[in-house]
């Protein structure tokens, strides 16, 4: 292996410790970690919070280029059906099957 | 419900996810191939790693020639938002022998921890549910590490990749998990907290919009959920 070689085998071992130690950390404490109620009340907020806030920018701004509150917005169109369809019918693969064929539609379709 | 029914339901309700990652997958491996790592540590990187933002931002860091602890410091900001992931899943995995625990944690990524919130909210004492659990992780994990390979061998032809929008599944998916969970109005509110604080944040670099995002939604969460329960207690009293 040449010098860049190691170094960069390196980085990546080392990155992966690093996530590993992150990600597995408080699963491998186990029954070691007892959390006070307060924080369980707060971690039983993070499921709803992390997850909007991964897809909200991505349907607001799919590109990346400020808002694009539009009808020409095929993410938003998609996410506006999953929503109305998942309140309406509470059902899973419905609402899934609803917002991907709406966004197709509109993305090859209605904008083509 | 046998172990194998509960790894291929796991499996399954993962796939919107994992039709959503397969472009990322391709994406990296293309520009491993372009860039200075050598391909299979661009493979070695998906196989050991196993977080894709991370991944990305790695490959931009050694391309502008940054030095291992700012990599590994970058690394930890990054994936930090995966040990809340982990605190969040803990009481359904503690009780499971130690192998299972490193197992269910290196394998745990955003996909998955949206499929377990999921499953959990609907199934909160599921005996089997680690084997569920186990199934949405492997089904990630091949998936990532497939189209890792096929960017790498192959990356060149697909240039228009990011524009097919195939990420739009796991918006959905995620809407029809988060949905259901907004019955009450402290979850409301939090949720709306953060899709605000997110969006405005969006530009904040190493994932910490999110990490603010997550604080600001909580935080408002909590604030609705104490001040209602003082509200009832003034009422009995």
């Amino acid at each position: 292996m040449t010098g860049t070689v190691l170094i960069n085998t390196v980085m990546i071992l080392g990155m992966a410790a690093v996530t590993v130690f992150v990600k597995a950390a408080l699963f491998v404490l186990g029954d070691r970690v007892v959390f006070p109620p307060s924080l369980k009340q707060a971690l039983g907020f993070v499921p709803v919070t992390v997850l909007t806030a991964i897809i909200v920018p991505m349907i607001l701004s799919p590109n990346g280029q400020g808002l694009e509150l539009t009808w020409r917005n095929p993410q938003l169109v998609g996410a506006l059906a999953a929503v109305l369809v998942c309140v309406a019918t509470g059902k899973q693969l419905l609402t899934i099957a609803v917002a991907l064929g709406t966004f197709f539609a509109w993305q090859l379709g209605v904008l083509a | 419900m046998t172990r194998l029914s509960s790894f291929t339901a796991g499996a399954r309700d993962t796939l919107p996810m994992v039709i959503g990652a397969a472009p990322f997958g391709v994406i990296f491996g293309t520009l491993v191939a372009a860039g200075p790592l050598a391909a299979w540590q661009g493979q070695l990187m998906s196989l050991s790693v196993f977080a894709g933002s991370s991944q990305f931002i790695a490959l931009g860091l050694v391309a502008g020639h940054a030095g291992l602890a700012v990599i590994w410091l970058t690394t930890l900001i990054v994936n930090l938002r995966h040990a809340l992931y982990a605190a969040t899943l803990l009481p359904h995995v503690a009780h499971l022998p130690a192998r299972w625990r490193w197992t269910l944690g290196f394998f745990l990524t955003d996909e998955t921890f949206a499929v377990m919130a999921g499953y959990y909210a609907r199934h909160p004492r599921a005996p089997l549910g680690h084997w569920y659990f186990l199934g949405s992780c492997l089904s990630m994990y091949a998936n990532w590490q497939l189209w890792t390979l096929v960017g790498l061998l192959f990356g060149a032809a697909f240039p228009q990749l990011q524009s097919l929008g195939l990420d739009f599944a796991m918006v959905a998916t995620f809407i029809a998990i988060v949905v259901p969970q907004l019955a009450s109005l402290p979850h409301f509110a939090a949720a709306v907290a953060a899709g605000v604080v997110a969006y405005l944040g969006q530009d904040i670099p190493y994932k910490l919009g999110l990490m603010a995002a997550v604080v600001a939604g909580v935080t408002v969460g909590m604030a609705l959920r104490r001040w209602r329960a003082g509200g009832l207690k003034e009422e009995a009293a």
